[in-house]
């Protein structure tokens, strides 16, 4: 073979070898990473998680249940507070404001606090909100999950409004229906597989945020649901039982992050499955 | 109006002014709600930096430039001493090391996905990175902790210490005895955190060379390698650029997979198997119980840490912006 050729081709084989050696480099930490967690996470697992609160120091008995709970609340608020308002940003940034010269600077300015990292976020809400009313507080928790939810829904709702075909818009518009009546009938309805995918993904990035809670929500050893005082929360508890020297926290510490991982995996393969559905038609 | 139907002629025009202006009304109300919303998201960014400003302010006037200069990070001294310089230097470290072990790495898995796996493979193993993605950094936090900081210091960095023992630079770099909590590790669970987002991104602008430029070359005979490297390369540049930038922003800000493993000390040595800090991790572990200028010093570094990430967040932004215009054009 002519030395050209071959030595091409032998380029072309390592690199390709490169190329194959990267994906199962990505694929095995996935697969540990999952081992590991699943491992140590069911070894701990039984219904004292879902029932009794966290342990105090060295005990060797107790659960989650109160930081689940509190997880669960602040998730739902915070989502509860942050969806709407991202929808209806979105909304006008692919509805009313197409022509309108604000737009590209909202648009350039979410996709910022989209990456934003999440403890600036805490910091935030620190000064804004933790420091005026006094205390650490749920509310101050679940308002700093709202401010992450919010870029995240923004993004997803503009894109698939502006997946939403025109003439439906102009078929509406042209049987004399009001603009608002167009979008909330028409658009919200065509686009709304991809709307309530934008809000599963929105949750899931919330579920496991642990930095932005760490000065807003503190945690507590007790079962609480008062918004004015600390709460306890999965993140926070696992952020506290990993440091510590006692074997029962750091078992419970696994399970809780097993929890997690269960919960943002199926809101992530929810959302994918709705999300999917919708192509398919 | 001229498809009144004879009902609406009965009706009168006074109820139709009515229900019209209703509709108008609502019409106006769902108009300043949405507009309203979109302000807002302004509003977030400036209530950002103004809050980490006012927070950060008795630091700044205290310290002044000093504090980008000082290494000290004393906080019950009397007086206090803080410098932001040992946590600007973990910062920038870890994510510089992280990037060099994900880049190369992060491509290689989206020109696999795109041009070499076989095609049933393509979406399970791309389901598969993208929920790597999807993982919270806490968890990965933990796995460093438990897992994989135990695993380096007992295999890993012995290793590298032994290889470049006496060797004039590396062997400092490469120094020291090995530890649970390092620089070291912090980088590499760093850089498995970023990986699934250069990837993600890579393949999505790989999808957007056009079929034609790749079977042109392979129709002359260029080996894969070659179809890569000067057509889907050159092609995508500005785009991949504009994820591994985004990505970087990403590692200047993680906190929670950080804090565990780089061990929170103020120093600055010479070798990476060395505990040190990030500003994320120093914010992390310390916030919570600090008052007076120690807190304020704290919100200063976040303060540096946003305007970082803002700058190379904003960077990554305009790329992928040229990019789609590009795009859009051809389309």
């Amino acid at each position: 073979m002519n030395p050209i050729y071959a030595s091409r081709r032998r380029r072309d084989i390592v690199v390709r070898a490169l190329c194959f050696a990267a994906a199962a480099f990505g694929v095995t930490w996935l697969a540990l990473i999952l081992f590991t967690l699943f491992y140590n996470g069911l070894a701990g697992m039984s219904w004292q998680i879902f029932t009794q609160n966290t342990p105090p120091p060295g005990a060797s008995e107790g659960g989650l249940s109160n930081a689940i709970v509190g997880s669960l609340i602040m998730t739902v608020i915070g989502v509860g507070v942050g969806a709407p308002v991202g929808m209806f940003a979105g909304t006008y940034l692919a509805e009313y404001g197409r022509h309108d010269r604000l737009s590209p600077v909202i648009r350039f300015i979410n996709d910022i606090l989209l990456s934003a990292p999440s403890i600036i976020i805490g910091l935030f809400i620190y000064g804004a909100v933790v420091v005026p009313m006094g205390g650490f507080s749920a509310l101050a928790g679940s308002l700093a999950l709202a401010v992450i939810v919010i870029p995240v829904v923004v993004r997803t709702t503009e894109d698939m409004l502006m997946l939403v075909p025109n003439p439906l818009r102009e078929a509406a518009s042209a049987l004399g229906l009001p603009r608002s009546l167009v979008i909330r009938r028409i658009a919200y309805r065509a686009a709304r597989a991809g709307l309530i995918t934008g809000v599963l993904l929105a949750t899931a990035r919330v579920a496991g945020e642990t930095a932005p809670l760490l000065f807003t929500a503190l945690s507590n050893q007790f079962f609480s649901v008062d918004l004015t005082h600390t709460i306890a929360n999965l993140p926070v508890t696992i952020n506290n039982f990993v440091q510590s020297p006692y074997a029962y926290w750091k078992q419970l510490a696994w399970s809780g992050a097993l929890l997690i991982t269960l919960a943002v995996l199926a809101l992530n393969i929810g959302a994918r499955l709705i999300g999917s559905e919708r192509t398919a038609k | 109006m001229a498809f009144h139907g004879s009902a609406m002629e009965q009706a009168g025009s006074h109820d139709r002014a009515r229900a019209l202006n209703a509709f108008r009304l609502g019409d106006r109300a769902f108009y300043w709600i949405t507009r309203i919303s979109a302000i807002l998201v302004l509003l977030l960014l400036g209530g950002i930096i103004v809050s980490l400003i006012v927070g950060s302010w008795p630091a700044i006037v205290e310290f002044g430039s000093a504090f980008l200069t000082t290494q000290r990070w004393a906080p019950s001294a009397e007086p206090p001493v803080l410098g932001a310089l040992s946590p600007l230097y973990g910062t920038i470290l870890t994510s510089a090391i992280a990037m060099a072990i994900a880049i190369p790495v992060g491509i290689g898995i989206a020109v696999f996905l795109t041009e070499l796996c076989p095609l049933w493979a393509r979406r399970p193993i791309g389901m598969a990175i993208e929920l790597l993605a999807g993982i919270p950094s806490i968890i990965y936090g933990m796995w460093g902790f438990f897992i994989l900081g135990p695993f380096l210091a007992n295999t890993v960095q012995p290793f590298f210490i032994d290889l470049f023992a006496g060797v004039p630079v590396l062997g400092s770099i490469f120094g020291g005895p090995p530890s649970y909590l390092s620089l070291f590790n912090a980088s590499l669970i760093l850089a498995i955190m970023v990986l699934p987002f250069i990837t993600a991104i890579s393949r999505d602008v790989f999808a957007t060379v056009p079929p034609v430029l790749k079977e042109a070359a392979y129709g002359v005979g260029c080996t894969t390698w070659e179809v890569v490297r000067h057509v889907v390369l050159p092609y995508t540049r500005v785009g991949v650029i504009g994820g591994v930038m985004l990505a970087l922003g990403r590692a200047l800000g993680e906190t929670m997979a950080v804090t565990f493993i780089i061990g929170n000390s103020f120093r600055i040595t010479p070798s990476i198997f060395a505990p040190g800090t990030t500003i994320s991790a120093a914010i992390a572990s310390e916030f919570a119980e600090s008052d007076g200028l120690h807190q304020s010093s704290l919100m200063l570094l976040g303060l540096l840490l946003f305007v970082l990430t803002f700058f190379v967040l904003a960077a990554a932004r305009l790329m992928l912006l040229r990019l789609e215009k590009k795009a859009g054009k051809q389309a």
